[in-house]
């Protein structure tokens, strides 16, 4: 699986696409070890815009969590911002909407651990209009 | 085949209590306002509009399950407290007969062994009451919970015949035209689950069971013993994100998986089972209707019904 990255001021936006399902999980999650090992070095906030993902399993559910705790060890911001209708839902069945820092939007999640970050993206043209 | 729930509860037997009982009268009194109370038609109208949380409960019985099959035998998984409820019902219909029964053993922990010091068809001479499981020390696990000084009578009280079969694991044994398949499962000392099949049905046990959930060759394995089942009764304790951080390792498996493995399974039923022993009936309710939400959302080609098992629940197959 490919994730699309950038760096905006501090903070890493990662944004997948598609279904993590029990076949990508295993992609998502080698796609994701590098993002959360530079992040975390630095102390740098990683967020994760879910805005293009359809699906995800159990499986992929524990590689955010493993994703999660790590950052959490290098005291670093981990995000998962923008969860899209069926997403959102398994999120709150399996309650991982209580235990990661879930954002409604890409420009709130920013808001919550950069505002370097925000002033950035929102200067960059791509961001809504607040 | 029948499936009967006497224990449903994980862990640690629970009881409604004076307080749970008045908000359930309080919720119902409340949705009878303005509503005919004449007839009896009346008041069943009503007591079918309310939720299974204020009208009935899950109960607090732990584990045990009976399958009836075409054998005048019982057959029953494991010997939580519910066991007690379940020998009582058994020996009621005795009349005068030797009864045999067949006990399928997940693990030795109490909640899955405390009822058999009260099974009161082991005490009546002429029964017959095989154990099996695939634990080295059955036996002696069974006979230990009831040693002083954590029991006041031994296995010498006992008048029926008691038997111990060692099922191997990952292989078929037939049992009075049943064929059981035990499997090993991941829980602390570990646990086993089964796989009936009568020519009527097939029903998997699985309790006390955690999914590893990146070892595709476990989730392989739990696929092949739930494929193409009419039930799954499974271990629901938790949800996705306890079960992957907090309670990690504890051996408890959740609605989540539960919903994923029989979907690639292509099972027809899942029964949530072993609950956790802090959720009231209105926590249990809430789990099933997300459950069943989740099915909806994630449905393939063939829907897969869900349930969550109560204390006194049946289902026919």
């Amino acid at each position: 699986m490919q994730i699309a990255t950038r760096r905006v001021g501090d903070t890493v936006i990662a944004t997948p696409t598609g279904r993590i399902d029990h076949q990508s999980a295993g992609p998502f999650e080698t796609a994701l070890t590098p993002l959360v090992a530079e992040s975390g070095a630095r102390r740098g906030p990683l967020v994760l815009d879910f805005s293009g993902i359809d699906y995800i399993s159990s499986v992929g559910l524990r590689v955010l969590m493993v994703a999660a705790k790590q950052m959490r060890e290098h005291q670093a911001p981990f995000l998962v911002a923008a969860l899209q209708g069926v997403v959102a839902e398994i999120f709150a069945i399996s309650r991982f909407d209580r235990v990661l820092t879930v954002a409604p939007t890409l420009d709130d999640a920013l808001a919550r651990c950069s505002p370097e970050a925000r002033a950035q993206y929102r200067g960059s043209g791509t961001a809504p209009a607040p | 085949m029948r499936v009967r729930f006497w224990g449903t509860r994980g862990s640690l037997p629970v009881a409604l209590t004076a307080a749970g009982v008045r908000e359930k009268l309080l919720a119902a009194l409340r949705a009878a306002r303005g509503r005919p109370l004449s007839t009896e038609a009346d008041l069943d109208a009503i007591l079918a509009s309310l939720p299974f949380s204020v009208a009935g409960t899950y109960g607090g019985h732990t584990s045990c399950v009976q399958i009836e099959t075409a054998s005048p035998d019982f057959f029953i998984c494991d010997m939580g407290s519910g066991l007690r409820p379940f020998g009582q019902a058994a020996t009621a219909r005795r009349q005068g007969a030797a009864q045999t029964f067949h006990i399928f053993v997940s693990h030795l922990h109490w909640d899955h062994i405390m009822g058999l010091p009260f099974f009161v068809p082991a005490f009546i001479p002429g029964n017959r009451v095989v154990f099996y499981g695939s634990h080295p020390h059955l036996e002696s696990a069974l006979r230990r919970q009831q040693e002083q000084p954590s029991f006041p009578v031994d296995f010498s009280i006992f008048g029926a015949k008691l038997e111990f079969v060692h099922l191997e694991p990952g292989r078929t044994h037939e049992v009075a035209g049943v064929g059981v398949t035990p499997m090993l499962q991941r829980h602390g000392g570990d646990s086993y689950g089964y796989r009936f099949e009568a020519p009527d049905g097939v029903v998997v046990y699985s309790t006390d069971s955690e999914h590893p959930l990146a070892q595709a060759e476990h989730t392989d394995r739990f696929v092949g013993l739930f494929r193409n089942a009419d039930l799954v009764i499974f271990d629901a304790m938790y949800s996705l994100a306890d079960a992957v951080s907090v309670k990690a390792d504890w051996g408890h498996s959740s609605n989540i998986v539960g919903v994923e493995l029989c979907q690639m399974a292509q099972a027809r039923h899942l029964c949530l089972f072993h609950h956790e022993p802090v959720f009231d009936d209105a926590a249990i309710d809430s789990v099933l209707a997300e459950t069943r939400r989740l099915e909806e959302i994630t449905r393939g080609e063939m829907p897969l019904h869900v349930s969550a098992a109560f204390d006194g629940m049946e289902i026919e197959l």
